[in-house]
Formats: C-alpha cells, structure tokens, sequence
C-alpha cells in the first residue's frame, strides 16, 4: 500500500497574540505548525499503513523552513518526503500550488493507493488545492471525508462519509483516490521515539520546478491566475456594552433588544 | 529565496510591515526591513509600506494570453434542494445583478440535474436573465466528475466573464476542481465582489488568517474569472413575480460508466438542526457549561429561537457534543444574524469562525472573558441562570 500525504506548514494562531495598546495581532516568533486538519491525513495514512503494511510519503511545498513539517510527519511514522523549496515555486496561489503537487506526485511518488489531505488549511482557508491536485492526476476527489468505511486494494474501491451542512454522504469510490479530511475522522498519533531519529537523520533535498517536470511559466508568482492586489487588517469589531444589573432585569433588557432587531 | 525585496533606499525601517506579515518573517535591522526565511511571497507586507520600499515583482508570463474580450455574461451556478433553490444561490442572483448591470452584461444561472426545469421561474423571479439547464440521469445528485465534464462543457461554448458559487461544500468541491479543468483562477470564500470599472476585473474580497486579514484579489489575464462566495453575506434581492427569462437547454454526452464515484445514501443528520450554514441564529455552548447533560440549556433556548446549536473546540473535544457543531477555525465558519455564546471563553480560533456574525451576544461568568471584546451585547453571570430566564423570556415575547 502507498498512501501520499500533502501538508502545509502554517503559522500558529496566536492564543494570546494581541497588542493591547494597537490592537494587532503580534506575530514576531510566532511558531509554525503542520496545519492542523492534515495531522489527520497523515493519520488517516499512517492507520492505512498499519492495517496494510506499505509507505506513506509525505509532500510539501513552502520555504526552507517548511522542512520541519516532513521532519514532524517523519517523526509521526511517514517513510519518505518531496519537498518543493525554490524561488520558482514561491507565491503560488492554489492553481499553481495543485500544479508543482501533482507534478511532483508524477515525476517522484511511484503508484500510490490514495492522496490524504486536509480539507483546507488554517492560513488561506481556500479548501481548493486537494480538489486542484486530483483534477490534475485524474483521479476521483473524496472531499470533507469524516470516515473511511471500507478499503479494498485487490478491488480499488473505498467507501467514505463525507460531512455534508445537513448530514453525512456515503460514496462509494474507485481507487486510486484524493481525500480531503475534516477533524473528527480520527486522533493523531504523537511522535515516536523511532520516528525522531529517523527524522533528524534524514536527508532531505529541496526539490525545484525543473526536478520534477513542472513547464515553465506555471508555478510560482508567474504561473498563478490570481494575484492579490491589496491587503488590509478589518477594522478590530468593538465590543458593545454588558448589561449591568441582576440576571432578571439584564435578560429583560437583551430580550428588549433583540426583540428591536426584527429578526426573530 | 523570495522574489520579494527591500529597495534598501526608500525603506526607512519604520517598522509598520513587520506587523503586516502573517509568517512573522520581517524583521528590522539596522533600521532596514529584512526578509526572513519564512518568506513565502504571499505579498501581504506590500500595500502596508508608507515609502513602497517593498517590491515584489511578479515574473513575466510568458504563455499566450486569453483573448478577454471574448467572454461575456455573469453566471451563478445553483445549488438546489428539494424545497427549491438554495439561499445562497438567491443571494448570488442579487450580487450577480448588480455586477451584471456594471459591466452591461446578462445574468445567467446555470442548473444541473436530472429534472430540474421546475426552477427557472424562481431564477427569473430573482434576477437571472436566462437559464441554462442540462438534465441527464448522472446529474441525479451532485457528483464531481459529471457535473465539473458538464459545466466545463458550458463554459467553453458560451464563454462566461464571471462564475460564482456558494462557498459551501458542494460549492467548493466544485469549483476547485472546475477552475483546474478550465484553467483559470478561483478565488475562495468571498465576502465583498466588485467590477473596477477600468479593467472590467473583478475584485474579490475575502478573509485571510481566520478574518484577521482581508485580501483583495483580482485575475487579470484568465476568464472566467471564478469565485465562492460565503452564504449570508449578500443581500437577498427582493423577488419579482412574474419575471421572464430565456432558457437555454443544453446536451451533453456523459458516460456513466466513466464516472468512478457512486453514492450510496445520505444520512440526515440526527436530532436538532445541525445546519449552521443556513441557521439565522445560532447559540453555542462552550466549557462553561461544565458537562455534557447541560447542553439541554442551551439546546432549549435554540429551539425558542427557531436556531441551530453551535459549540466552542472545547466542548467538542471534551465529547459532550459531536464535532459538526463546531465552531471556530478546525470546525465551520458561521455568519448568522445572532450568535449567542454561552460559557464560551471567545479564544481567537473561535473567533475566527464567527466574528462576523451580525449580532454577538456573550454570557458567561468571567467578566474579562475575550468574548465580551467582540460581543454587541454581555451579561457576566452563571449561564445556568440567564439561559433558561432568556428561554422563558423569548418563549412568552414570540409567542412559542
């Protein structure tokens, strides 16, 4: 079994991060993560490789820094990495991101069972790369998955549940597949002791457009469809007033009030 | 190594795009601005520097450009239920009027199914122009590949300027994956949409970073131009009975036999209303509820309220509620008319999936709670008190 993990290195939110005094996010040292929804792909395809034996590769594209989030799937219990890390790929938006990522899926995976992912990332939040890579590959997308019902290599088929706004779809799919992952589908595992050494040991080669087949002009600042012309801090909303007084009158007041906004 | 970079002469190392980056790679240093290995060339620090001493330059796009003046047209794509069309299509027919008019364009909805002809009136009703509509049994529930081979097939032949979509579930598997078949851009989540009336672009509007940013993104060399755009941010357009508009049936070939996904049923989630998305109001519990039978409280007051039941990551995790609950960054984003946050301490990635919910209401016990900094209106006491008062309350005042 050959199960492929895309993950993102993200900036952790801040839980404290605010400025009192301006009332802007401080992000000097904020730490970066692996976003989390793809912790739960990584498990997803680690659970896989151990009920079926096989490898999990792992594949990221971002800064230097970014190979620390392969060295954490490493150290979780991931076998191999593709890291796309160069000027090329800088400042893709997601239609060149899903490109550099199927590209190097093609050019340096080997078959594979199924693609893990997150349903989106924490930082953009767009949702549209794991759809964009699976189009790409031709393989069928699997997105807001939630559960993972049956898998059958021999006969290329997986049953899901997707988590839909008003329920759960149950889809039957060819293999292989893309699956993009929600939170509740399971509980990632820690680092193991193993995992550690091997990933501080590994060697792990920044891979650039050229590597892995990309055409020119498709990736990067260059190669992205849409370009962002202008970014601004929302004006911090203001909290209103509390209601002063004992629990009976306060609720008759936001009773009053809510009652105003016609809504109800 | 980024493409991003300092013109050394015109920084002054004032400091104020160390603040603007969301990577946290700005630095300053013997007061020049530096750029850091985090550096990912998103481009946020940009239109933050007073002296423009921070210069990102996009690489030449060498591969033949897309003749613009071919596309026409605003296209919404509908998404439908059995009670008819959904609301965040209605919405997209208000939005897509407007931007429609700005360009002198037509409005068209696009619907897909296996009967869904029935629709075209409430569409007209709404605003569109034309309808164009492809019926055939693969089109019986919403399905990726058949229905992406069927739009990419509409696009190509009429060649829209515009094509919006509620960021929903379906919306977003869909457009991802069309914007990837039709090769074009695809702006997610939008908030604000707008024609700058030079260049005919569109200006999509949307949060970054859990709302702690907004970015203004424009696809200026490829059409359509695509995005999603968040349920129950435009305005739903007053409805004209009567309102006629053409419609257009169209073929296309699609082999079921290609299609390698079959779905085998839909559960319908249990109990109480679970659909935030579509929720008017919404009251959520969070830590302070303290344990699992409590949510009772909070499930009554919803149900006076005619609203869904929401919670913090706490609560969820602590198992007293399922995760489709969920509210905040690792759960949904929701924007109803009222959110009522109960025993829910307000930490940043909670936040992040409801700050822009017209009206916050915050009740719990600790008066220096973050929550309160974003609610319209507070009341710091025990939860267990102002819920059930607020319930008989509204019970009497409504009439439920």
């Amino acid at each position: 079994m050959h199960a492929i993990v895309c993950i993102k290195q993200v900036p952790e939110t801040p839980s404290v991060g605010i400025d009192p005094k301006t009332n802007t996010l401080i992000r000097e040292g904020i730490p970066s993560i692996i976003n989390p929804f793809d912790l739960y792909a990584i498990e997803e395809a680690l659970l896989m490789k151990d009920k079926f034996g096989g490898k999990v590769t792992v594949v990221t594209m971002g800064p230097p820094q970014a190979v620390e989030a392969l060295k954490e799937a490493l150290a979780m219990g991931c076998d191999e990495t593709l890291f796309l890390c160069d000027k090329g790929f800088a400042g893709s938006d997601t239609w060149a991101t899903s490109y550099a990522l199927s590209k190097a899926i093609e050019a340096k995976a080997g078959p594979y069972n199924v693609i893990f992912c997150g349903k989106q990332a924490i930082d953009g939040d767009t949702a549209q790369v794991g759809p964009g890579v699976a189009r790409r590959l031709g393989i069928p997308q699997l997105t807001y998955v939630c559960k993972v019902r049956e898998v059958n290599l021999e006969a290329k088929r997986i049953v899901v549940e997707r988590l839909l706004e008003s329920g759960k779809e149950v889809v039957e799919s060819k293999l292989p597949a893309l699956i993009t992952v929600v939170k509740d589908i399971n509980k990632p595992r820690f680092k193991k002791l193993m995992g550690i050494r091997k990933a501080t040991q590994a060697q792990i080669p920044a891979l650039k457009p050229s590597d892995i087949g990309c055409e020119e002009d498709n990736t990067g600042l260059a190669g992205s469809p849409t370009e962002v012309v202008r970014i601004f801090t929302p004006e911090p909303r203001k909290g209103g007033q509390v209601i002063e007084g004992e629990p009976e009158e306060a609720c008759d007041v936001l009773v009053q009030k809510l009652m105003e906004a016609k809504f109800l | 190594m980024p493409n991003l970079r300092v013109d050394e002469k015109a920084c002054t190392g004032c400091g104020v795009c160390l603040e603007s980056c969301p990577f946290g790679a700005l630095t300053l240093e013997g007061e020049l601005a530096r750029i850091g290995d985090k550096c990912n060339d998103c481009g946020a620090c940009v239109s933050s520097c007073p002296s423009e001493a921070l210069i990102l330059e996009r690489p030449k796009d060498r591969r033949p450009a897309v003749d613009l003046s071919s596309y026409k047209d605003v296209w919404i794509v509908v998404e439908y239920e059995k009670k008819g069309v959904s609301h965040v299509a209605l919405e997209l027919l208000g939005k897509g009027r407007e931007l429609a008019d700005k360009l002198g364009s037509r409005l068209a909805a696009v619907v897909l199914g296996e009967s869904v002809s029935r629709l075209t009136d409430e569409l007209f009703a709404h605003g569109a122009d034309l309808a164009y509509i492809v019926e055939h049994p693969s089109l019986r529930e919403y399905r990726t590949d058949p229905f992406v081979e069927t739009a990419a097939h509409l696009v190509r032949k009429y060649k829209p300027e515009i094509v919006l979509m509620g960021a929903t579930t379906t919306g977003r598997d869909f457009a991802g994956a069309l914007a990837t078949e039709i090769g074009t851009g695809l702006t997610a989540d939008c908030t604000g949409l707008e024609i700058d009336a030079a260049t005919r672009n569109l200006i999509q509007t949307r949060p970054a970073f859990g709302g702690n940013i907004m970015a203004q993104i424009v696809c200026k060399r490829h059409r359509p131009q695509m995005a999603t755009v968040r349920p129950k941010v435009m305005e739903l357009p007053s409805r004209r009975d009567g309102r006629k508009g053409q419609v257009v049936k169209d073929d296309v070939a699609l082999n079921e036999e290609s299609f390698m996904t079959k779905v085998l049923e839909f559960v319908q989630e249990e109990g109480m209303t679970v659909n935030l998305a579509d929720a008017n109001v919404i009251v959520s519990g969070g830590r302070g509820l303290q344990d699992p039978a409590n949510f009772k409280v909070v499930e009554e007051l919803a149900r006076v309220l005619g609203g869904a039941v929401g919670a913090s990551r706490a609560a969820v995790d602590a198992g007293w509620i399922p995760y489709p609950h969920q509210v905040g960054q690792t759960g949904k984003t929701v924007r109803p008319k009222l959110y009522i946050a109960c025993g829910i301490s307000g930490a940043i990635q909670h936040l992040a999936g409801m700050q822009t919910s017209d009206i916050i209401v915050a009740i719990n016990k600790d008066p220096d709670a973050p929550i309160f900094k974003v609610a319209a209106y507070g009341i710091v006491a025990d939860l267990f008190k102002v819920v059930p008062l607020l319930t008989e309350k509204f019970k009497k005042r409504l009439g439920r």
